[in-house]
């Protein structure tokens, strides 16, 4: 079993995202303690990139401000050698294929794997394209994630029968950001996916209360929250980090009921 | 060749959303561009509607006055809504039709694409909505009207850069938000596979006129063909019928904006590196962290960071050379050929006018060079009078 299968193997897990770099690489490092101290199974750091298409304007903000603050790729790689020293909680990097590619795939996963990041989530990588990075990711024992989306009917089961890890169930159309309601065919294709494989599924887009993260954890195995933990920090800033861990705190205990 | 692909360039890299919608336009243009009732439907509209074939005009006096080559002007800007966005748009929009979509929405820089897709959707019955950054709804204000004319409604975009960049960042994810009934008419030659294949497809009309045209008026084939380049439709439909005769130069002319040596460019082919951006590989202006570098042109049509796949390609195997043209020589074959020719072009199509302009009096007099004039440049006037210090607004 490797990290990212034992995320999901002691029950439903709870997967928050922050933007590496915002505000500072500082924050961002706390917030990983932090976070991983108050429940969160797994930690999603986003790689700020300029362009970020599948992001609302939540996370855009938030990339803007970390590439303002001049975080790179090289200073999460740096940030990720000094979190390992004293905290394993797993961490996947999501990001745009761009930056991987120009920095190097190969010496990207290098990297990666030296900095113990566990798994690779790149939004814009779809199915067809995904041997860009799968066989280096591979190389270097770094998990890529599949995406599945309220579109993608039959292919759910061409995903998943090669997907790796888990699979993230985008659980809305349109781009990431807080939603008062989420997709109505989220547990169908959960469903369709465990018809394929027994992989575990993670829920994400949309999802910020309690009761959201309940309600779908009732059928999938975990729970992805991003704009609503960056709003957070955007809110608070520097003075984030309380805010953020009793958030993770209050949505791991609504989905562990 | 893999699907999708010039070479290395091109593919499908979008969310997975969206990946549904572009095998559903492959599957429906493979049909239909072979369905009789739907090629004659399209020639139609090409012809009685935009005004096809366009002129292939002799510039007689631009020729004399630079000593060499004989100077043709391909009068893409005499079409209806004044440039070749109309070809690629009159396409896509019927096919939307034909695949039940009810609405259309779309990305502009100039606004020539905006305004064609509203025209187009305006005269097919469709919903439209188009994305152009806010800068450019500014420096464009003019085309911001006329879409508004014409029913459609426009978002100016603030993030990013607020240029071409950012509207189609919008464009796209509008597109994963409802995907259902609504056609993304991709205005050039880039995106994900099968949007490069499509526009080109749908814009080589003009290669294919002018091969004709040429042929008639001159008995041979054009020497050389230019044609400005941002994402590069009217390059690609220009260069596209003559890619297998290698005896014709094929010139892109791209935006270096204060030039290439400085950050103020969108001179992709010159400055740019290999990427994956917008949906596809290709040449994309970035820093070494892959991050997509603000560009610059006074041209907001070529305001934009990357290239369609299939010129990448045609660079890489050296078949079509791309060159950097500035500001300052755009707008000065601007008011050159509206002083010589009296034809005022679009400050897109000017740069490849000033590149027409280097090389014809290096080239003997049997040489035949073919400029497209993409566009007219009536949009342009505004902006080129405060270039020059004149403050008139529109």
């Amino acid at each position: 079993m490797n990290s990212i299968e034992k995320v999901f193997a002691g029950g439903k897990a709870f997967i928050p995202f922050i933007t590496a770099g915002d505000p500072s690489i500082d924050i961002t490092e706390q917030l990983v303690y932090q976070m991983a101290g108050a429940g969160a199974d797994l930690i999603e750091l986003g790689i700020p990139f300029s362009d970020p298409i599948a992001e609302g304007p939540v996370i855009q903000a938030a990339d803007n401000r970390a590439l303002n603050g001049g975080f790179t790729a090289d200073t999460l790689f740096s940030m990720m050698l000094r979190i390992r020293k004293s905290c394993q909680v797993p961490i996947a990097c999501m990001t745009y294929v761009n930056p991987v590619f120009a920095y190097g795939a190969e010496k990207f996963m290098m990297n990666c794997r030296e900095a113990g990041i566990d798994a690779m989530i790149v939004p814009d990588l779809p199915f067809e394209e995904k041997n860009e990075l799968l066989p280096i990711c591979k190389k270097y024992g770094i998990t890529l994630i599949s995406m599945i989306a309220p579109t993608s009917g039959e292919r759910i089961r061409k995903i998943a029968s090669e997907a790796e890890g888990f699979i993230y169930c985008v659980s809305s159309m349109g781009v990431t950001g807080v939603r008062q309601n989420l997709g109505s065919n989220v547990e169908q294709m959960v469903r369709t996916v465990k018809e394929v494989k027994n992989i575990p599924c993670a829920i994400g887009f949309g999802i910020s209360t309690p009761e959201q993260a309940a309600n779908m954890s009732a059928f999938a195995d975990g729970v992805i929250v991003g704009s609503a933990i960056v709003k957070i920090v955007e809110q608070y800033g520097s003075g984030c980090i309380p805010h953020v861990t009793e958030y993770v705190r209050k949505m791991k205990r609504a989905i562990t009921r | 060749m893999e699907k999708g692909r010039f070479g290395i360039h091109g593919g499908q890299y979008i969310p997975e959303t969206l990946m549904n919608a572009v095998i559903e336009l492959e599957e429906a243009y493979n049909h239909y561009k072979n369905d009789p009732e739907f090629v004659s439907e399209l020639n139609e509209l090409l012809k009685n509607y935009a005004g096809r074939p366009s002129l292939l005009y002799y510039a007689g006096k631009m020729t004399k006055d630079l000593g060499g080559a004989k100077i043709y002007l391909k009068r893409e800007d005499l079409n209806h809504t004044g440039s070749h966005k109309i070809n690629n748009v009159l396409g896509q929009v019927l096919l939307a039709k034909r695949m039940g979509k009810t609405r259309v929405i779309a990305e502009t820089g100039a606004g020539q694409h905006g305004v064609a897709t509203a025209t187009a959707a305006a005269l097919m019955g469709l919903e439209c909505e188009i994305f152009m950054g806010k800068e450019d709804t500014e420096r464009q204000a003019l085309n911001v009207f006329r879409m508004k004319l014409l029913g459609a409604k426009v978002h100016p975009v603030t993030s990013g850069t607020q240029t071409l960049k950012d509207a189609v960042n919008e464009t796209m994810r509008e597109w994963t938000q409802r995907v259902e009934d609504t056609h993304y008419v991709l205005g050039s030659v880039m995106g994900p596979h099968p949007f490069p294949t499509i526009v080109r497809d749908f814009q080589s009309v003009i290669g294919r006129e002018v091969k004709q045209q040429v042929k008639e008026m001159e008995g041979k084939l054009p020497d050389a063909v230019l044609a400005c380049v941002g994402g590069g439709s009217n390059a690609m439909g220009m260069f596209y019928d003559f890619i297998e005769d290698t005896s014709v130069r094929l010139i892109g002319c791209e935006a270096a904006g204060r030039g290439v040596d400085t950050d103020k460019t969108a001179a992709t082919m010159a400055t740019g590196k290999i990427g994956i951006f917008h949906g596809m590989k290709s040449y994309f202006c970035q820093d070494g962290y892959g991050q997509i570098a603000p560009v610059y042109s006074i041209s907001a049509g070529l305001d934009y960071p990357g290239v369609g796949p299939e010129h990448a390609n045609l660079r890489d195997t050296g078949r079509a050379e791309y060159v950097p043209v500035t500001d300052d020589e755009a707008v000065e074959a601007f008011e050159y050929l509206s002083r010589t020719e009296g034809i005022i072009p679009a400050i897109e199509s000017a740069h490849a006018v000033a590149y027409a302009k280097k090389i014809a009096p290096t080239l003997g007099k049997d040489k035949v060079l073919v400029i497209c004039l993409s566009g007219r440049g009536d949009k342009d006037v505004a902006a080129i009078a405060r270039y020059r210090g004149v403050q008139i607004y529109e």
